[in-house]
């Protein structure tokens, strides 16, 4: 560009360039204000949706509003069948995903080349089971579960979907942990002569669990929150369970009727929403106070 | 091979295991084709978006069974969640990576984390007693499209957020600091070469946000107002197909039931479509790379 004098000591005579250099600059300016008050917009409603379920639903929490069981539709009493039920469908949940979940994740890290056919269509068929929307779940539980095999509206039926539901979430962490695992353990161990199933059993497996234990817990998280996938197969029965094959609802289910079904609810649903948000905290912090132990143990062991 | 017995022992259970998790999709498929036949045979695809309104019935030749409503205020809502949330998304991403200090940083990815973990019951909750009420309170009519277009805004922010960041800190050191000696501004190194090293990421950001906002089912349910017609403005209420299926399912008979089974399959195939254009994305990214 035409310049005879290469110092700019003015910025009236600046070269054009100059004048780009300030427009990219307001550019920039604009770019930080803009970023800074996304970052606060999210906050702020963040802050407003947690503090109004706090704000009114910690009057409801206390211990005869968690063992009582619900009267009156739910307006009254507490929700202590509630939770026991939750805690089945749960239970069922973990039982059957966390061995199969396991199983496939062992295999896709540790005993599948990256190219093998049929360790893709297994990883394909995972990628579209997580992004099967919840209400279909539902839907494919009642017409499996309930109908086909004969279960009804049951606590297993609820919780074998929810099994369903949470494999993709458990495998692809599971499988993150034992490609953590560091490489010399597979070598010294076939270099030791031992087999690969002791191997497996011995050395990775123990370098696997934080992983494993990421994935249980996105695992439990989603189950807790899920609703839509309960309503047609785990059912809408609020008293205390008998056995898995009885009707349960779970709390994120128990929130849903007394919103939207139940005039004058909306009190016990705050107490209901706060517990289950709590839950979801303290699960998340154990895990990740246990994955750290873990890991550390594993330090040691090394 | 290996020598030992128990090695082809365990690689055969591990396969038997997979294979079954690997079936879950294929029975999942197999199960919804086979509830929609009765619908498929007796009412035909057709009339799922001639017929006048939607009125089903146990028998397939009575009813009508129009779904076009449910499927447009499903890609209505679905188009504005993603349109307002994924500006907001790939903001939060850039604002954890260069601009916010770090403690700051850490605390917002903190924050965004247990957002995505809270239940979308209590996202659909907090929608029902503090969002509808105030809509209503600025327009008539609270339950609306509006309503669910800002709660799904909400509820996919995380998802689009926590991918976009991910991919961000995946963006190459060299790259920012060799642009940052070139002296380029921080918006410029941010668009002129952050952006195009995470394009890929931030698309699956968007495309599992978007997955996410049409499969969503309890919240969109509990602040849409839940009418069958066709959205005609933003404060119209309306109601989704996956808001219909949990609304109708608990009565529905016989080709009605058949007929849920049909949006079912529908939105299960776009999802498909989805993971599909998602993986199209991440192979594009692959070769270019190379």
């Amino acid at each position: 560009m035409p310049c005879d004098n290469p110092v700019i000591i003015s910025p009236l005579d600046a070269p054009p360039g100059a004048v780009r250099f300030t427009r990219s600059r307001l550019a920039d300016l604009g770019a930080t204000i803009v970023v800074w008050l996304m970052a606060m917009l999210v906050t702020a409603v963040f802050v407003w949706l947690l503090a109004d379920i706090v704000w009114h639903g910690a009057g409801q929490l206390s211990w005869q509003f968690l063992t009582e069981p619900s009267r009156n539709a739910g307006r009254a009493g507490g929700v202590g069948p509630i939770l026991v039920s939750t805690g089945l469908i749960l239970a069922v949940c973990l039982a059957v995903s966390l061995p199969l979940g396991l199983a496939t994740a062992v295999l896709l890290a540790e005993f599948t080349a990256v190219d093998s056919v049929f360790g893709r269509l297994v990883r394909r068929s995972l990628d579209v089971l997580a992004g099967v929307p919840s209400i279909v779940f539902g839907l494919f539980g009642n017409a499996f579960f309930c109908v086909y095999l004969r279960m009804g509206f049951s606590i297993l039926a609820g919780g074998l979907t929810l099994a369903c539901m949470v494999l993709p979430i458990l495998i692809r962490a599971t499988e993150e942990g034992f490609r953590s695992a560091p490489q010399e353990y597979r070598l010294g161990a076939a270099a030791l002569g031992m087999s690969r199933t002791s191997a497996l059993l011995h050395l990775l497996l123990p370098a696997a669990v934080p992983g494993l234990v990421v994935g249980l817990v996105l695992g439990i998280g989603r189950a807790l929150a899920e609703t839509a996938a309960l309503i047609f197969t785990s059912g809408y029965v609020d008293r205390m369970p008998g056995s898995l094959m009885d009707s349960g609802r779970s709390l994120s289910i128990h929130i849903y009727d007394l919103s939207m079904n139940v005039a004058g609810g909306n009190a016990h649903a705050y107490g209901s929403a706060l517990v289950l948000i709590l839950l979801l905290l303290v699960i998340n912090a154990a895990a990740s106070q246990m994955a750290e132990r873990w890991l550390q143990r594993k330090l040691i062991t090394v | 091979m290996s020598p030992w017995r128990s090695d082809a022992l365990l690689v055969w259970l591990l396969r038997g295991c997979a294979a079954l998790v690997g079936a879950i999709v294929v029975l999942i498929l197999l199960f919804l084709v086979r509830e929609s036949m009765p619908a498929f045979r007796h009412v035909g695809i057709g009339r799922f978006f001639t017929d006048a309104s939607w009125h089903p019935l146990a028998d397939g030749s009575q009813g009508e069974f129009n779904l076009t409503p449910m499927l447009v205020g499903s890609l209505v809502a679905m188009l504005g969640a993603v349109l307002l949330a994924a500006p907001l998304g790939v903001g939060s991403a850039v604002f954890c990576h260069y601009y916010a200090p770090r403690w700051i940083a850490r605390a917002y990815r903190k924050m965004i984390e247990l957002l995505a973990g809270i239940p979308s019951v209590v996202y659909g909750f907090w929608g029902l007693v503090v969002l509808v009420p105030l809509i209503a309170s600025w327009h008539p009519h609270g339950p609306s499209l509006l309503a669910g277009i800002l709660l799904l805004t909400i509820m996919i922010l995380p998802t689009i957020a926590l991918t976009i960041d991910a991919a961000l800190a995946n963006v190459p050191r060299e790259y920012v600091s060799g642009a940052a000696a070139l002296g380029m501004s921080r918006w410029g190194i941010i668009r002129g070469v952050v952006f195009p090293a995470a394009k890929s990421g931030v698309f699956t950001g968007i495309l599992l946000g978007t997955g996410r906002a049409i499969g969503e089912t309890m919240a969109v349910m509990m602040v849409c107002g839940n009418v069958v017609r066709m959205p005609d403005g933003i404060f119209a209420p309306m109601r989704t197909l996956t808001a219909n299926i949990a609304l109708e399912m608990a009565y529905a008979m016989g080709d009605h039931r058949s007929a849920l089974f049909v949006s079912g399959l529908l939105l299960m195939v776009l999802v498909i479509a989805l993971v599909a254009m998602a993986e199209m994305i991440g192979k594009e990214h692959i070769h270019q790379e190379s």
